[in-house]
């Protein structure tokens, strides 16, 4: 393949990372913004999602199974890391650094369970379509501009769907955030925990909903991957990896941020890996955070300061 | 109305509020004066139910709030307007009034009513709250606690740092709700703006309510006054 297609190639893959990096870095950008928590299971709830999916698309085959896991993994997922808030966060106060040993301790506890009931397989999760589509690339023949169908350019329409429910997901994250009064409250109680509280905010509340809807956005991020990806107790700790990469670029706790360092990270990683190779593409972005941390250690986004 | 009765709180083991008794009426102006580090802020946090008190009690109106859990004590009908602003940065001005009025009852009017003390702030409803002048913030601050139509108001020094314009703004401001019955406890450290607003002064020395009198009986007897402040 030429240069042009297979850049194009590229940068759909690099797309549907960026999609789904996007979901998870999100919640994991939320939880931190609004808890001041930084949470290591971040990527146990992503694992969990998907290995959810599993369960669910074996208990209900075909496509009507897939749709249930989208609703039920997040979910449940949620509802767990509420229940984890409540028994384990709240009674360390939300203090920043013992919730850091709390959750790596939950990480742990959520792999080895899902180890001893789900087992050490990798397993795939059938898409509920995945039709292929070939695309055109544009090249100057001898009769002028015209359309070729080059070997081996395509994607499918899973991964189009992917980049597209995830958009949509992210937009409706965004207009609850802005637009709704649980979203205010969320904003206000990140802006300063007391005077929500001296303004009638249960804090606590919002804490445990924050921390659910966090988890349920890494959940949901992994039952969409888990088609392209297979379902793995292990697979958390990449996203969460990366995740922590997108938060520190783009700035703790900024959504706009996490967005842009989410196609910056997700993108460069798809074209990265093309070209060259994954592990160059992983020493980039690492060096990027350095640079970052050096730099502006507020993140792109970040505000100064606290 | 707001009675505060044998309050105790301090932070961790140190106690810094060794039992402080005080009542405002409705549509009285009670000034709480003393030296930096005497406990001003943290009898009104601990009124708020943002410290928990170690002992005594604190009631607005029949309602016992000292009991409540803290985010239950606005809805009661105590408005805070703390030292320092503490407004919700990120939040346009507009959002930092809606905060307010979800903790209480009132509604669109409400907030029109609020908005009609403040034109400055009617004309940046859609500005970032951080963005605003100190004395913009200042207002913003006091627009929020009244949006929530509070019965009681606990104002921490809300004319720190203004211009005399703007302190006079805000003073007019908390004479208009005291004629419409709220009961306001006012810390303030100038003796001038006391005088020209208070009903009664308290003074507070070091964690104990030193002396108690009329602003009148402070007006005739200033002198009074410097034993507690230190100047
Ligand atoms: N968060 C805290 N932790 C520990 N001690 C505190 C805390 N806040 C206040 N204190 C202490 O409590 C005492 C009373 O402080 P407070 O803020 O109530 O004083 P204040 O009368 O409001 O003073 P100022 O006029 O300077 O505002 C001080 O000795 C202070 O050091
Ligand atoms: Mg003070």
């Amino acid at each position: 393949m030429e240069f042009g297609p297979h850049l194009m190639l590229a940068t759909l893959e690099g797309a549907v990372t960026a999609a789904v990096l996007a979901l998870t870095a999100a919640g994991l950008s939320l939880v931190f913004g609004v808890m001041r928590v930084v949470n290591i299971a971040h990527g146990e709830f992503f694992m969990l999602g998907a290995v959810l999916a599993w369960w669910v698309t074996q208990a209900v085959a075909g496509p009507w199974g897939f749709a249930l896991a989208l609703v039920i993994a997040p979910l449940l997922v949620g509802a767990l890391a509420v229940v984890a808030d409540v028994t384990i966060l709240k009674r360390l106060s939300y203090d920043p650094e013992r919730t850091i040993v709390a959750t790596i301790g939950l990480l742990y506890i959520l792999q080895q369970l899902t180890l001893m009931t789900y087992g050490p397989d990798a397993r795939p999760v059938v898409a509920p379509f995945n039709t292929r589509i070939a695309l055109p690339w544009l090249e100057r023949g001898a009769d002028g501009w015209a359309l070729i169908w080059p070997w081996g350019l395509g994607t499918t329409t899973y991964k189009l769907a992917v980049i597209g429910a995830a958009a949509a997901v992210l937009c409706a994250l965004w207009l609850f955030l802005a637009r709704t009064r649980a979203g205010l409250v969320m904003r206000a109680t990140q802006a300063d925990r007391e005077m929500a509280t001296a303004f009638g905010v249960p804090v606590e509340r919002v804490y445990a909903l924050t921390f659910g809807l966090g988890a349920a956005l890494a959940a949901l991020a992994a039952v969409l991957i888990v088609p392209i990806q297979q379902a793995h107790y292990l697979m958390g700790a990449d996203p969460l990896l990366l995740s922590f990469i997108v938060v520190i670029i783009g700035g703790l706790g900024s959504l706009p941020g996490t967005l842009v360092a989410a196609v910056l990270i997700g993108l460069s990683d798809g074209i990265i890996s093309v070209f060259f190779s994954p592990t160059l593409a992983k020493i980039l972005a690492t060096l990027l955070v350095a640079l970052v941390l050096v730099f502006r250690p507020q993140g792109l986004f970040g505000a100064r300061g606290r | 109305m707001l009675r505060i009765a044998d309050l105790r709180a301090g932070y961790g083991a140190a106690e810094v509020l060794h039992g402080v008794s005080l009542s405002v009426a409705p549509g009285e102006i009670l000034c709480l004066m003393g030296r930096n580090g005497a406990g001003k802020t943290t009898l009104l946090r601990a009124a708020m139910g943002l410290l928990a008190p170690m002992g005594g009690a604190v009631w607005l109106g029949e309602t016992r709030l000292d009991t409540l859990p803290a985010h239950r004590v606005p809805g009661a009908g105590l408005g805070y307007v703390p030292q320092g602003r503490r407004l919700f940065a990120g939040l346009s001005v507009a959002e930092n009034l809606d905060v307010g009025l979800m903790a209480g009852q009132g509604g669109a009017a409400l907030r029109e009513e609020v908005l009609d003390f403040f034109p400055r702030l009617r004309d940046r409803l859609r500005q970032r709250a951080e963005t605003l002048s100190g004395g913009e913030q200042q207002m913003l601050a006091l627009a929020r606690a009244l949006c929530l139509g509070p019965r009681a108001l606990l104002l921490d020094e809300p004319t720190e740092g203004l211009q005399p314009s703007m302190i006079a703004a805000i003073r007019d401001v908390v004479a208009r709700k005291r004629t419409e019955g709220v009961a306001v406890l006012l810390v303030e450290q100038r003796l001038d703006a006391v005088l020209s607003v208070a009903d009664r002064v308290a003074f507070l020395e070091n964690g104990r309510l030193a002396e108690e009198m009329t602003a009148e009986a402070l007006r005739a007897e200033r002198t009074r006054a410097h034993r507690y402040l230190g100047v």
